[in-house]
């Protein structure tokens, strides 16, 4: 008793009871204390991910980049009025002097033209080439050719990867050390010779097959580049994503789905792949460049799409010749390519910051 | 031991897993031999320090990994038995059967809501007929784990961990299961946590009457859970009791030793008590003793205790104790 | 240097993590001493800146911590003010610390001998076979067998319990004056826990250095330490001597987490858990910390943070309780 009275006594010094009501002492209700304890804003995966992306200014740059290229290749062929593999004629009359214009150049034919006629002709911007074709237009459909290049090599590698990957990291054993084996071998394989050793083979069969199809057009060079990318390419991936399947394998959530008796197939394509994503769509932005300069590097020796198509690559190839005295002509193409590369490589990086991180 | 009493009875469970050492493959003996029985609406604590096969136990139950031999029985009928090759399709006894994890943060699959986890294995299961209906089983669930049922399209990562582990629940209750094992359930949950989560299993025990095997090291909150309680040391079983007997009359040394070391959360009972303190570390499974695995540490060791496993003897009241000397 | 009767102080310590999502202040205001050769318990739940106050006093803080204000004084000395190489001559000779997670804590490509033998001639000019010898009697010191042996292996080699009598023995190395031990035991087996427990008592004994045990365990605490902090949210809750924090809490916190725990003497009762979920710490309640938590919760609670009151000349606590049982009696 007397313990608590000094214990009163000790605590009424410290405190200056004036300041209070009884007010103050009264109950807080429910109401009152869950105001003060609000659960925050409902984000998903992805929007997490994409916030922490938008603060990322080399990524957003790229990504303006990127878009810029892409409206630009779509939207151009519809207002040059020139085309890609036709020399430029005046009147219908093949234009023989438009050969080698410098930018923004127009040939003697054409300022006659246009002084008869007063009508003014859509400027080359880019100058034209040794044939007499409009460069810049030839540009728009290299950087059209080298994208989608790009694009459906990386998806063929992604998926055969995924599927390959996904089935030999689930599974483990056995299964997953015949099929690692087949990987390493592979692995061991020449690209490039098989791709050129295939190009020559495709071209003396299939050549008169093809005529008139879109492959024709690509040409036998491009349909071996693919064929090389679906047979070897992938194997980087299928290795990446057994990795990770392996990794996620081991989550308790993946033990509670197998408690719960759902199926193999469905806990793969439920839980472990959904949450293999963000390294899939990082990977993929990575894979495009890569196969980007494959193209490129193989265009550049004389292995890339057939002429009259470009790429840039082959662009690049063919300013080679005239090298010293237009070299605005190497130099557009090689720019290009580094730009896609450089903006997907650094988009790659921003979102593996963005989406790669442990969730917490 | 009669058939009807019981929910579950474990005999014999051997669990091995296959180990390259070089160019060998040496059995690790996770479990060995390990015989126990649940009543229905009875828990089981099962305590061990890490590495003993507490959880290799609750996995084989459920059937995660094949046993290597012994016999589960199951509400009277034979899930497994090697020596008469009884292998049952567990499928339909999934939904009898349930686990809850003991991480809470990786047990959730962070791409999924809750109300798709909840979920999962009614779908698995298909235990509706309409979108509504499924509706309304998800958010009862959430109800009873006392969660708002406002936050069924959040994301797990969006919850703390005691809410994540009534997530786990949820999920594991959305079966109607007779029997669940609970892995470590609240050991990574805070102290203020852990009460909520142990009397949640409490009253959802009272409620639905269902059986526990409960997986933990924390001794205290086995003891205030748990019906019976296992000891279980290097993938042996050492003594098995009423809780209140275990703690009050522990037999085994280990089981002894084991109580001394927990430390009570009262400074005067901690001041008075004695710890029997263990000299050394727990032998690796792959290097297991010959005879009872703990005689490396127990000061009662004897030349019998190399040579030969006690058996678990009834020492009077369902007190069953594996030790020579004891 | 100034003399003081406390080998440590902690005076309003503040420190704050400056992430995406905004500043997080996980330690606020945080005052504390230690006297030499004593035990100071800091005890707390996940996010109440246990870990962060020690990482603060030691400042090691991840890059986007800092201590925004407050002194921690060593012996009357500013160490907030020390620049990055007084602090690492601080680390180590006067003040070590030892981690959770014995397993990650040694760098597994060097043998634990080099790596003992670099934590003593860091601190000393002591020659490589003096630095060894020193090394075998510190694994002597911290029980373990055939000392010899032992440090010629590998991190790997060694069991848990033994990794952490090898961080013990590494902390000790200049015999500092405060051991600060960081959940030191959390990822150990019970048996392991008592003996590492057992040993560190020993060891106060023998040198004499004071502690700070941060641990969530009460059990810990209530066999470890003479002086315990409670926190919650980053600020201390309640501070007092072992008796007085577990036989007469004077704050609704410290109360619920005395009644939600399994002890011997309510086994068959229901345990009381404290409702609600543990603190945001980027959504801080304007009042007191645990108010949304508190079944006592007042209307003065949720708007104003509670003074620090001396309950008895060892017993200080942060609770608005305190004030209104004072100010009913007052009106009766």
């Amino acid at each position: 008793m007397e313990n608590t009275e000094m214990k009163k006594s000790l605590l009424s010094a410290q405190v200056d009871l004036s300041k209070f009501s009884s007010a103050n002492f009264e109950k807080a209700t429910d109401e009152e204390k869950r105001q003060q304890d609000v659960m925050g804003e409902s984000t998903t995966f992805f929007k997490d991910g994409m916030r922490r992306l938008r603060k990322n200014p080399l990524a957003m740059g790229s990504i303006v980049v990127l878009a810029l290229i892409i409206l630009i290749i779509i939207i151009a062929p519809h207002i040059v009025p020139y085309s890609y593999d036709q020399i430029i004629s005046v009147n219908g009359v093949r234009d023989k002097g438009s050969a080698n214009l410098g930018f923004f150049m127009y040939s003697d034919r054409e300022l006659q033209y246009m002084r008869e006629t007063g009508e003014d002709l859509f400027p080359h911007i880019f100058g034209t080439d040794s044939l007499g074709r409009d460069y810049f237009i030839r540009v728009i459909y290299g950087t059209r050719v080298s994208l989608s290049v790009g694009i459906i090599a990386a998806i063929m590698v992604v998926l055969i990867g995924i599927i390959y990957g996904s089935i030999a990291g689930y599974f483990g054993g056995k299964v997953d050390l015949i099929m690692m084996r087949i990987v390493d071998i592979i692995y061991s394989l020449p690209d490039m010779l098989i791709i050129i050793l295939i190009s020559v083979v495709l071209k003396e069969n299939l050549a008169g097959k093809l005529a008139g199809t879109v492959f024709s057009k690509l040409g036998a060079n491009m349909i071996s580049m693919f064929i090389v990318f679906g047979l070897l390419y992938w194997v980087s991936m299928a290795r990446l994503i057994r990795g990770q399947i392996l990794t996620i394998k081991n989550n308790e959530y993946v033990l509670a789905a197998r408690c719960i008796g759902t199926s193999n197939g469905k806990i793969l394509r439920k839980h472990i792949l959904p949450n293999c994503l963000s390294v899939i769509i990082i990977t993929t932005a990575l894979q495009i460049p890569s196969a980007i300069f494959t193209e490129s590097y193989l265009a550049f020796l004389g292995l890339g799409v057939s002429e009259p198509l470009s790429s840039l690559g082959s662009l690049a190839n063919d300013a080679r010749a005239g090298m010293q005295s237009y070299p605005a002509r190497l130099v557009i193409p090689a720019v290009i390519i580094c730009l896609i590369v450089l903006a997907l490589n650094l988009l790659g990086d921003g979102l593996r910051d963005a989406f790669d991180t442990k969730l917490d | 031991m009669s058939e009807e009493k019981y929910l579950l009875e474990v005999e014999h469970l051997k669990q091995y897993f296959p180990i390259k050492e070089g160019f060998r493959t040496v059995p690790l003996k996770a479990v060995d031999d390990i015989s126990f029985a649940i009543k229905p609406g009875e828990t089981l604590g099962l305590v061990g320090e890490s590495g003993c096969g507490k959880t290799t136990v609750g996995r084989t139950l459920l059937r995660l990994y094949q046993p290597t031999a012994g016999r589960i029985v199951f509400d009277g009928e034979v899930l497994f038995d090697s020596e008469k090759k009884i292998d049952v399709d567990m499928h339909p006894y999934r939904k009898q059967m349930q686990m809850v994890f003991q991480d809470p943060y990786s047990s959730l699959d962070p791409r999924m809501t809750v109300e798709d986890i909840i979920g999962e294995p009614l779908d698995v299961h298909k235990l509706y007929s309409s979108k509504g209906e499924r509706r309304d089983k998800i958010l009862s669930l959430m109800e009873t784990v006392g969660l708002n049922a406002e936050h069924a399209m959040r994301y797990a990562h969006e919850f703390s961990g005691g809410q994540r582990q009534r997530i786990g629940i949820a999920r594991a209750l959305a079966v109607d299961p007779k029997f669940i094992v609970c892995d470590e359930p609240v050991s990574a949950l805070d102290v203020s946590i852990q009460a909520q989560v142990v009397n949640m299993f409490e009253e959802l025990q009272e409620k639905l009457g269902v059986a526990y095997l409960f997986i933990a090291h924390d001794l205290l909150v086995v003891h205030h859970i748990s019906d019976r309680i296992a000891v279980m040391y290097l993938g042996h079983m050492m003594e098995i009791a009423d809780a209140d007997d275990l703690n009050n009359n522990p037999i085994h040394p280990y089981t002894l030793s084991l109580l001394s070391a927990v430390p009570i959360p009262d400074p005067n009972i901690a001041r008075k008590s004695q710890r029997i303190i263990l000299e050394g570390d727990v032998p690796s499974p792959l290097k297991m003793p010959s005879g009872c695995p703990f005689r490396t540490r127990c000061r009662y060791a004897t030349e019998q205790c190399a040579k030969e496993m006690p058996p678990l003897t009834d020492r009077g009241n369902r007190h069953f104790v594996a030790c020579w000397n004891k | 240097m100034v003399d003081s009767k406390y080998v440590l102080e902690v005076k309003d310590l503040h420190t704050s993590f400056f992430t995406d999502a905004g500043e997080v202040k996980a330690v606020n205001g945080i005052t504390f001493n230690l006297e030499p050769g004593k035990t100071l318990g800091i005890v707390g739940e996940s996010g109440s800146g246990k870990s962060v106050t020690a990482y603060s006093i030691m400042q090691i803080l991840a890059q986007t911590g800092r201590i925004t204000s407050g002194e921690v004084l060593y012996k009357g000395e500013d160490i907030t003010k020390y620049s990055e190489r007084e602090m690492q001559k601080f680390r180590g000779s006067k003040c070590s610390i030892i981690f959770q997670d014995p397993m990650t804590s040694l760098n597994p490509v060097f043998t634990v001998g080099y790596q003992l033998e670099e934590a003593i001639r860091l601190h000393t000019n002591k020659s490589k076979s003096e630095a060894r010898e020193r090394a075998i009697e510190l694994l002597k010191l911290v029980g373990v067998n055939d000392p010899e042996k032992r440090l010629k292996q590998y991190p790997h080699e060694h069991s848990g319990g033994m990794r952490q009598r090898d961080m013990i023995a590494m902390a000790l190395a200049c015999e500092p004056d405060i051991l600060i031990a960081d959940e030191p035991t959390t990822a150990l087996d019970v048996t392991i826990q008592a003996q590492i427990l057992e040993l560190m008592q020993d060891l106060q004994k023998k040198l004499g250095m004071a502690i700070i045990m941060v641990t969530h365990d009460l059990g810990v605490i209530a066999s470890m330490c003479d002086e315990i902090l409670v926190m919650y949210g980053g600020r201390v809750c309640e501070r007092g001597t072992a008796d007085d924090i577990f036989y007469s809490p004077a704050h609704e916190y410290t109360k619920g987490l005395l009644r939600s725990i399994p002890r011997t003497d309510n086994m068959n009762e229901k345990l009381v858990p404290i409702g609600g979920t543990p603190i945001n710490l980027l959504n801080m309640p304007e009042g007191c910390a645990f108010c949304p938590r508190c079944d006592e919760a007042m209307k003065i609670c949720l708007k104003e943070v509670p003074d620090e009151l001396r309950i008895s000349d060892s017993h200080l606590a942060s609770c608005w309780m305190n004030v209104k049982k004072l100010y009913e009696s007052k009106e009766a």
